[in-house]
């Protein structure tokens, strides 16, 4: 009998292993081989995708903080800063989803705070299987609680995100995470560690067995069936520690007490500590038995790489020590000096007297394996063809059954579970095209949002990253505010596989082409790849989470008409498709690419709209076309349409095909004027009247119109019916 | 000046000191270790929040620090007390208030805007106040449990009840009326900038007081 060597278990491959004696000058320990093989696996080095994020564009004026950090900044003014940052717990929430996403939200919130800001804002992105599933029912409404439990608990509002169901989520289900934050840009803290001498303070939760092997056992690796036995790799979170973790952290952070700062994350100590000194070109020296556990019985290699969840590492100078720990006594959580900087470069780890660990950090962190992932073009799509499709015989009834399809109905019975209020800035409550947050003692306000074009990804990789970065642009401006940054979650398959390399790399071009006609800079991200089972890969869902500044946070706007008599205004050139639309669902087809200039001309109008002040109300026209985009402002406003629309193509098409390019805008009829100045040279078709308590829409001789009591029901009654 | 008390776990304590500010009075902290309320203590708000976790029940350790003897002598001594969320748990849980917060009938948490009806014009809280007041709940366990004909109802859901509380019960006071406990967050209702000024009414009495 032959047995699995240890490396191979721990996922490293023969090359990846024998490099190990090259860097390090000997044979690794077997504490170390679980030290390098975290740190090396593809959740902590991105090695399959490293390369090819170098596309980004991560430089513009605002930018205070790039991606490398826990998190990126961006400048909001008057000496503030504006941290981000989007994360994936996928693995975790598809085999235990109510821990798996309420620990994402924990990890994503720790990476805000280890630049020394205050999380004031979480989003998150959600894609499941069909609610048809009992096991997608199950991932998804545990997952929902467990964001609400710790998001709740912690007091930092949800204000917004987005869900979507599909087959292709079925055995890999999408947790992202997205945090913003709030920090003096003079306060700003950093990771890196410096300063012979310095100490370690390890402040928060004891150290136990959960969620060792996390980035490698779940995260770096396909799912299959024998998931169930990797729910002890899981973490369990605790929001209270998590919560006097953040108000301990902000104190001492207010009052200058870190020189740095660090969460713990994948990999654990292992992680944070070989960052901190790979960052500062220094090296630690740890003693393992200061380290309080939760189990008497942990090894070396335990202690290194659990990723027990609400733990912070700080460096504190020796004369702030105690000052550190009083504050830490009075929020009565542990602190315990872990460890010193020193020069040597080295990880160095002690256990029991023993040198268990001593290897350059650089080793674990700058020295981790990158590879090129295959670039297989897939095969160009086929355009739909419109006669394939059967036409509806009722046009209202396949609107209100349009309607009634979980990705396009109300996500309320979601956005209820979550405390969006908390802290009292939340302005533009979730169900709206983006949420608009105050910034705490500012006049200006954040629009933030999530979005993905997952089934254009699929199709034209290329095109699909474009719309996912319009789509989020359009929901910023429609509440009047200027996209400023942006943080992806490049979610895919497995890279070594089919085209998904192509497509990741096609993705990334496709996101970058379009941050860069807007003028957005990426600041930071996340990847997540081997998201398929034997049976199905997920669509290629780069998220992108996009924050936009508001001038004047009175000044936003919401997606509700707002009085009658009103006019409806359709700006924006795109054009109609049934390709890639909910209506025609996986067919797909061949969507239009995004044109970047077209798009970014849009934006650009949205924003002159907003300015002019005569805006009532601004309306992203996306998943089931204007038809939707029209019921979604009637039943925010509680007031119907009369629209008229042109029969250019065959009816369905004209009320429920997408496109990207195109916003429902609303102004009282004497603000006319100034919005058509304001538009320029982008179209700008008047289309009909806000009233009435219907909605109607006109195309050529045929009137289809839905009745808004009728709707609603349809539209709130849809989700809580497919889970009950 | 009006003492904004804060457990560990608390979440509320800026936006209800925002609010006694946007009434235009002072606010100033107080810790749970603390034994006495900060001098020249007016009033009382205890905010809302998971204090401790809602660990054992909500309200039940938090109903214990010291803080909460101080606040027991100036309620007893007639001073106004005002718990939202967990700080009507809290006074519930110290039997400053009767009765109990159970889970939500939904077994979920609940954020929503509620309109709510003012039942008990007669307290120092309530005394003006219009009818009805929109007002949001964000909790997980809201739904009050007591007894209706003993228990001084002040605010109350009408007919929609989301929670599934006793006799649609949204806010009680205790006999004398200087004591009273919401679920609703009428911090989160001070600012027309976030759709409601209604909760002003409720912080303008502890800043009178």
């Amino acid at each position: 009998m032959t047995t699995t060597p240890l490396h191979r278990q721990l996922g490293l491959t023969d090359d990846e292993f024998a490099r190990i004696p090259e860097l390090i000058g000997r044979a690794p320990s077997d504490a170390e081989l679980v030290m390098f093989s975290l740190m090396w696996s593809e959740h902590c080095s991105y090695k399959h995708s490293r390369r090819l994020l170098r596309r980004f564009p991560t430089a513009a004026p605002q930018v205070l903080q790039g991606p490398g950090e826990n998190a990126g900044a961006v400048d909001v003014g008057d000496g503030w800063a504006v941290a981000l940052k989007i994360e994936s717990h996928n693995h975790p929430s598809a085999v235990e989803p109510f821990e798996g996403a309420a620990t994402g939200v924990g990890g994503i919130v720790r990476d805000i705070l280890a630049l020394g800001a205050r999380p004031i804002a979480l989003l998150d992105s959600l894609r499941f299987g069909s609610l048809e599933s009992a096991r997608s029912r199950h991932l998804f409404t545990r997952a929902v609680a467990g964001i609400g439990h710790y998001g709740n608990c912690i007091g930092v509002p949800t204000v917004g995100g987005e869900v979507a169901f599909d087959d292709r989520y079925e055995d890999s289900c999408l947790v992202n995470a997205m945090c913003v934050g709030l920090v003096r840009s003079d306060g700003m803290l950093k990771s890196a560690a410096f300063g012979d001498g310095n100490l370690l303070v390890l402040i928060g939760n004891r150290t136990g067995k959960d969620g060792i092997g996390g980035a490698s056992v779940l995260a770096s690796a396909e799912l299959s069936e024998d998931d169930a036995d990797k729910r002890p790799s899981v973490q369990v979170g605790d929001p209270f520690t998590e919560r006097k973790l953040m108000d301990c952290c902000l104190e001492l952070a207010g009052a200058d007490l870190f020189l740095a700062l660090q969460d713990f994350g994948a990999a654990g100590l292992t992680s944070a500590a070989s960052e901190m000194a790979a960052k500062g070109g220094v090296g630690l020296d740890i003693d393992l038995n200061q380290i309080p556990l939760r189990e008497a019985q942990m090894t070396a290699a335990e202690i290194l790489v659990s990723e027990s969840q609400e733990r912070m590492l700080g460096l504190v100078a020796p004369s702030q020590l105690d000052a550190v720990l009083a504050t830490c006594t009075r929020w009565e959580l542990d602190a315990n000096v872990i460890g010193t900087v020193t020069s040597t470069g080295n990880f160095t780890a002690r256990h029991n007297g023993e040198i268990v660990v001593d290897i350059p950090a650089l080793a674990l962190t700058d020295d981790a394996p990158a590879y090129d992932v295959p670039q297989v073009p897939a095969d160009p799509p086929t355009p739909l063809r419109l006669d394939d499709i059967a036409a509806p015989d009722d046009l209202a009834e396949a609107w209100r059954a349009l309607l009634a399809r979980p990705n396009v109905a109300s996500k309320r019975w979601i956005y209820e579970q979550y405390d969006h209020l908390v802290g009292a800035n939340t302005i533009r409550r979730p169900g709206g095209d983006a949420a608009v947050v105050r910034i705490p003692g500012m006049q200006r306000a954040l629009a933030l949002t999530t979005d993905c074009a997952e089934r254009h990804c699929e199709i034209d990789p290329r095109g699909g990253g474009r719309a996912t970065v319009f789509e989020a642009a359009r929901n910023i401006v429609c509440t009047g505010a200027r996209p400023y940054a942006a943080s992806d979650c490049l979610n895919f398959a497995n890279p070594e596989k089919g085209n998904t390399g192509w497509r990741l790399a096609e993705v990334i071009e496709g996101l970058s082409e379009a941050l860069e006609s807007i003028g957005v800079p990426i600041v930071s991200g996340n990847v997540s790849l081997y998201n398929e089972s034997p049976a199905r890969a997920i669509y290629p869902t780069p998220v992108v989470g996009m924050v936009g500044l508001l001038e004047d946070a009175s000044t936003s706007i919401g997606h509700g008409f707002l009085a009658d008599g009103d006019v409806v205004i359709l700006l924006g050139g795109g054009r109609a498709r049934v390709d890639a639309s909910e209506w025609v669902g996986d067919a797909i087809g061949a969507p239009e690419r995004p044109n970047l200039d077209d798009e970014a001309r849009l934006i650009a109008a949205m924003l002159r709209l907003a300015a002019t002040g005569r805006v009532h109300s601004a309306h992203d026209v996306s998943d089931g076309g204007i038809a939707i985009a029209l019921t979604e402002s009637a039943l925010a406003g509680n007031v119907g349409c009369h629209v008229h629309l042109a029969e250019d193509r065959r009816n369905d098409e004209v009320l429920f095909g997408e496109s990207g390019g195109r916003i429902l805008v609303t102004c009282a009829p004497d603000g006319l004027d100034a919005i058509r100045a304001a538009a320029g040279d982008t179209p700008c078709a008047v289309i009909g009247t806000v009233g009435g308590d219907t909605v109607r829409v006109e195309i050529g001789s045929e009137i289809v119109s839905l009745d808004l009591t009728d709707a609603r029901a349809v539209y709130e009654l849809t989700l809580p019916k497919a889970i009950a | 000046m009006v003492a904004v008390v804060r457990f560990p776990g608390t979440l509320d304590h800026d936006s209800a000191a925002r609010a006694v500010q946007a009434a235009g009075g002072t606010a100033t902290g107080a810790w749970h270790q603390d034994t006495e309320l900060p001098a020249g203590t007016t009033a009382v708000v205890i905010p809302g929040g998971f204090s401790y976790g809602d660990h054992l029940r909500p309200g039940a350790i938090a109903s214990r620090s010291p803080i909460m003897d101080a606040i027991r002598r100036h309620a007893d001594a007639g001073g106004l007390v005002l718990g939202i969320c967990n700080g009507f748990q809290v006074l519930c849980e110290a039997g400053l208030l009767p009765g109990v917060l159970r889970t939500n009938a939904t077994t979920s948490f609940v954020c929503r805007q509620m309109t709510l009806e003012v039942i008990d014009h007669d307290t120092p809280f309530t005394q003006g106040l219009t009818d009805t007041l929109s007002i949001p709940i964000k909790n997980h366990d809201g739904a009050w449990f007591g007894d209706p004909t003993t228990a001084r109802i002040v605010l109350g859901y009408g007919h929609e009840n989301p929670l599934g509380s006793v006799a649609s019960a949204a806010g009680v006071a205790n006999q004398a009326g200087n004591v009273l406990g919401l679920m609703p967050h009428p911090e989160e209702a001070v600012d027309p900038l976030l759709g409601s000024v209604d909760g002003l009414g409720l912080f303008r009495a502890l800043v009178r007081a």
